[in-house]
């Protein structure tokens, strides 16, 4: 292979590379957004007609990763998935020798979910492609939050003034992280509520304008969008959480959410877990936009690609 | 660089002329001459005061002439991992850095944990350029079960145990360690890490760790370690704990208390401790990663202050070299550990001195005195007459560039690739033969 693998120099990434929220600009952001409003799976121009996208999943997906794929096949692209089990990811391939061998076979972007933070980063300091990031960890989920606040900007008028409540496991939570990151951007108030072991004193030096509390009811209060997030049993390992404590004291009811505001919004990045983080009757309400939410990845998402792509006019 | 010419020189005096000694244990900080005979120290004395001729001088004129430097932790990875680093290279990288004496580390492949492998450390094919002594595993494998002959290690030259890499986490182990150390006056070091609180970490907990989405090592992790084994050094008479690379504020005040309980604590500190902090990982950086992790700002002051006052005991570089394949990966996954020998003395130069006003007196005690006195190596820290003829000579003026491509160690895993830096080694001497000069 070509490649030299003696360098740790974190080169720029390839432009049209997204890695995360954090260090976008505002304008990057409004601009991503504002190609989302245009983009349409049913009516798509084939912007992205040849090219070669390659969605390399290290991780379970469903909505990510369907959404990708759909965002890229509306432009016209061509796709590949490939995952860890049935390739030689399998067998012991490195990350970055994968990457070599997609861009070999001629890869133009790769969008990566892993479950290493920073994987894309890795990624993109020794490939000369776009890498997208579609969740690495429990660092960042940046076209989630882009999706939500595309959602978010499709409900009110704009992001100035809007108090927001991220309820639940902020620790291990990319999607929230990635919220934080591109909310306080534009100003948002962001109360961040959860047990200390989901949402220790130290997530309030993630950006500025962000605010912990213990209580739910002090979060929601005077809220015009209330976010949820999953329990990740998956990596609660070592936490000491009790499931029926949390649920007394953390799920989301319909009583909880009349103490936002009357016009509030529900949102939640999915998959939710009725009956936990919150009730049926919530996941189902007039005020939930969770299918939405969804909805508007697709757009997001092709607008992400195209951006990387460079046919972003 | 060792040339083959150095290697056959067969001069048997040596003078070294014109330079500024400074010898913290003999109390000596003035201009001195001193003429090495035989391996030893044969004579001192005021410059131009030295009779008769040396079958070699150097000129050390504008510069620091120092007893040869110790470093008590270093990993050779010899025997098993050849492919990062080995005894030869390692020793090469330490004479670059002014380093005489360089003491193993036996977490290697297999662990150094028999008087066979001591020996085998410690042999002429393996090359060694400085003097190598080995510490030996402290329990059978590193395990932290059953304790290794203590007695049989140190008969094959072993000078201290560990299980370094590993805390040894059982009570009852670690009482019996520190017990079987006392009746031999063999030091116990250890790797303080709760790893019940460490695990799937990779850095340390703070801001850096939470926005990385990094799970994040605490520094109570390391704290909880040092307290109950300075609990344990002051229950068992006699005993000699040595903690390795001290990382936190809290694991220092527990030193501190030993030492004022008259406890045989002692203590090392690296130089990315006392240089870097935990936001230097920045964005994934696998050669900001090692173990203990860089730690917050208020770790690093309390680090500064007890390097100035005397609680720690020596700087040691925990050199732990690393191929490029098991550095460029994930984070998470990513190897732990960076290479140390060629810019220990120059980022000691450039941070405690420069930076921090720290003494050069106290800085070079920090490699010399008190190294030698943690592991009681008998003739070296100090250049007085009859001792080994082990001589770092640096310019703690000169400023210049540190290339990693161009290091001696076979691993190229350092943050410090070219960074500009005050204070070089000119020149390292061994048993009075040259065994590095600068180019």
């Amino acid at each position: 292979m070509m490649h030299g693998l003696n360098s740790y120099a974190m080169d720029k990434p390839a432009r049209g590379s997204l890695l995360g929220i954090e260090h976008l600009e505002e304008k990057e952001i409004l601009g991503l957004l504002k190609l989302a409003r245009r983009m349409n799976p049913l009516k798509a121009r084939p912007l992205l007609r040849n090219k070669r996208i390659v969605l390399l999943f290290y991780e379970a997906s469903t909505r990510t990763r369907s959404s990708f794929e759909i965002a890229a096949k509306s432009l016209g692209a061509i796709t590949t998935l490939v995952q860890s089990s049935g390739s030689s990811i399998e067998k012991g391939e490195s990350l970055l020798d994968t990457g070599y061998t997609l861009r070999a076979v001629g890869a133009d972007a790769i969008v990566l979910r892993h479950p290493c933070a920073g994987a894309p980063h890795l990624m993109a300091a020794h490939l000369d492609i776009p890498i997208i990031n579609a969740g690495d960890g429990m660092h960042e989920h940046p076209s989630q939050a882009l999706l939500d606040a595309l959602t978010i900007l499709k409900h009110k008028k704009s992001f100035k003034g809007l108090q927001v409540a991220i309820i639940g496991d902020i620790y291990h939570s990319r999607v929230a992280r990635s919220a934080c990151h591109l909310l306080t951007k534009f100003g948002v108030k962001i109360t961040l509520c959860g047990p200390p072991e989901f949402v220790p004193d130290v997530s309030t030096t993630l950006a500025p304008g962000l605010r912990v509390t213990r209580h739910i009811e002090d979060a929601l209060r005077g809220t015009d969008v209330v976010m949820l997030l999953r329990l990740q049993k998956e990596r609660l390992a070592g936490k000491k959480i009790h499931l029926q404590d949390y649920i007394a004291r953390y799920q989301m009811t319909p009583a909880r959410l009349r103490l936002a505001k009357r016009d509030a919004i529900v949102m939640h990045p999915g998959p939710i877990i009725r009956g936990l983080e919150l009730t049926a009757d919530v996941a189902d309400g007039p005020q939930s936009v969770i299918v939405e939410e969804i909805r508007n990845g697709v757009p997001t998402r092709m607008a992400i690609l195209a951006r990387a792509l460079g046919k972003a006019k | 660089m060792l040339s083959a010419k150095n290697q056959r020189r067969e001069s048997a005096s040596l003078l070294i002329k014109g330079g500024h000694l400074i010898d913290p244990a003999a109390k000596v900080n003035a201009p001195m001459d001193i003429l090495l005979r035989d391996g030893r120290v044969a004579e001192i004395a005021l410059p131009n005061k030295i009779r008769g001729g040396a079958d070699e001088k150097f000129d050390a004129r504008g510069l620091i002439v120092a007893p040869g430097f110790i470093d008590l932790h270093v990993h050779l990875r010899e025997p098993g991992q050849s492919y990062k680093e080995t005894i030869a290279s390692g020793t090469a990288a330490a004479a670059a850095g002014g380093f005489t004496s360089v003491c193993t580390m036996p977490n290697t492949q297999p662990v150094v944990d028999t008087e066979e492998w001591v020996a085998w450390l410690r042999r002429p094919e393996r090359g060694a350029v400085v003097n190598v002594f080995p510490i030996a595993a402290a329990t059978r494998n590193s395990r932290g079960a059953a304790l290794t002959d203590f007695a049989a290690l140190q008969r094959a030259g072993a000078v201290a145990v560990t299980d370094d890499g590993k805390p040894i986490l059982d009570d009852e182990v670690m009482r019996a360690a520190l017990r079987l150390g006392a009746e031999l006056n063999l030091p116990v070091v250890q790797h303080a890490e709760d790893t019940r609180l460490t695990e799937h970490c990779s850095m340390n907990e703070g801001a850096t760790s939470f926005r990385l989405g990094l799970r994040g090592m605490p520094p109570a992790a390391e704290a909880g370690i040092v307290e109950r084994d300075v609990n344990l050094a002051q229950q068992i008479r006699e005993s000699r704990l040595h903690v390795a690379h001290l990382s936190t504020s809290d694991a220092l005040k527990a030193v501190r208390r030993g030492k004022r309980a008259k406890a045989r604590v002692t203590c090392e500190v690296t130089p990315h401790h006392f240089i870097l902090l935990d936001e230097g990982v920045g964005e994934y950086n696998t050669n900001f990663k090692m173990n203990p992790p860089l730690r917050s700002s208020a770790d690093r002051e309390a680090i500064l202050v007890a390097l100035a006052d005397g609680t720690v005991d020596a700087i040691a570089t925990d050199h732990a070299p690393h191929a490029a394949h098991e550095k460029q990966v994930e984070f998470e996954r990513a190897a732990f550990g960076i290479t140390g020998l060629e810019t220990a003395l120059t980022l000691a130069i450039t941070k405690l001195h420069r930076d921090t006003k720290i003494p050069l007196t106290r800085i070079v005690e920090l490699f010399t005195a008190g190294p030698a006195r943690v592991f009681d190596l008998r003739g070296r820290g100090s250049l007085e007459r009859g001792n080994f003829g082990d001589v770092t000579i640096f310019d703690p003026k000169k400023r210049w560039t540190f290339e990693a491509a161009k290091s001696l160690s076979l691993s190229r895993n350092t943050p410090f690739d070219g960074w500009q830096f005050t204070g070089k080694v000119v020149a390292t001497i061994v048993s009075g033969k040259i065994v590095y000069r600068a180019g």
